[in-house]
């Protein structure tokens, strides 16, 4: 199964909107509670992402039995240096977005350590690419 | 710890969901920072108490699997929150007390912390 949604940046209101939606039909499928956990907190981390730093995002989601498969294409400033993002602490978040509780720093790390493959890419100026996937039956 | 203790022990007044769906909380979590908060891995039912007050404080807790938030200093959720939360048959429990004092009558009553 296929599945598209949209994002729109700083909309602080919807944000999560998808990642709710990618739950309700992890569920459905009876999916295992803990690999549901796991998708949809970095989904969430990776959905915040676009909406704090992002103009505007794409989230393609392709579930099938072997597992889950999410790739986040946004179009925004990029990141400079993605070593530097994926260490703990490093934020480059407004004092807007640290007022909704995040920019710690926390994203990218917890992300990581909630998927079983993580792909970050980015083009500065022109935006970032987030591939993250869970397998439903472990090798 | 029973649900009903909780909101006895901070005079919580309960905004949305049914607190008998929930009878005990084994644990609880205290921070405004929901980047902490989504790192929390245990499948224990726990209760958040926060001061942060918005809508991503919900959808942070629907990722988190966390059934009941408690609303420390006053803090009070909005109508959109109540809808949001009632949507995953949350509990939401304002107190005007603050996350500290609520904290340490809590740990005092023996709810015991996540870690």
């Amino acid at each position: 199964m296929n599945f598209k949604f949209e994002v729109e940046g700083g909309d602080f209101t919807n944000a999560g909107t998808a990642s709710s939606q990618v739950k309700k039909m992890m569920k459905q499928l009876g999916v295992d509670a803990a690999i549901i956990k796991r998708t949809v907190v970095a989904l969430y981390e990776a959905e915040v992402n676009i909406v704090a730093h992002a103009y505007r995002g794409d989230i393609f989601v392709d579930i099938d039995e072997s597992g889950i498969y999410i790739k986040l294409v946004d179009e925004g400033p990029g990141i400079p240096d993605i070593d530097q993002a994926m260490i703990k602490g490093y934020s480059t978040a407004s004092p807007k977005v640290r007022e909704m509780g995040f920019g710690a720093g926390m994203g990218l790390p917890n992300i990581k350590a909630n998927t079983d493959v993580l792909n970050v890419f980015s083009e500065v100026g022109k935006g970032t690419t987030v591939e993250i996937s869970n397998l439903f039956q472990k090798e | 710890m029973t649900l009903q203790e909780i909101i006895t022990h901070v005079s919580g007044t309960v905004v949305a969901g049914d607190p008998t769906i929930y009878p005990t909380i084994d644990c609880a979590f205290a921070s405004d920072l929901m980047s902490d908060v989504l790192t929390i891995t245990t499948d224990k039912r726990i209760m958040l108490i926060t001061g942060l007050a918005n809508l991503q404080t919900i959808r942070t807790c629907e990722m988190s699997d966390i059934k009941i938030i408690l609303f420390a200093r006053g803090k009070k959720a909005t109508e959109e929150m109540i809808e949001l939360a009632e949507e995953d048959d949350m509990v939401l429990i304002e107190t005007p007390h603050s996350l500290y004092k609520v904290s340490g009558i809590l740990y005092n009553a023996g709810l015991l912390p996540v870690y």
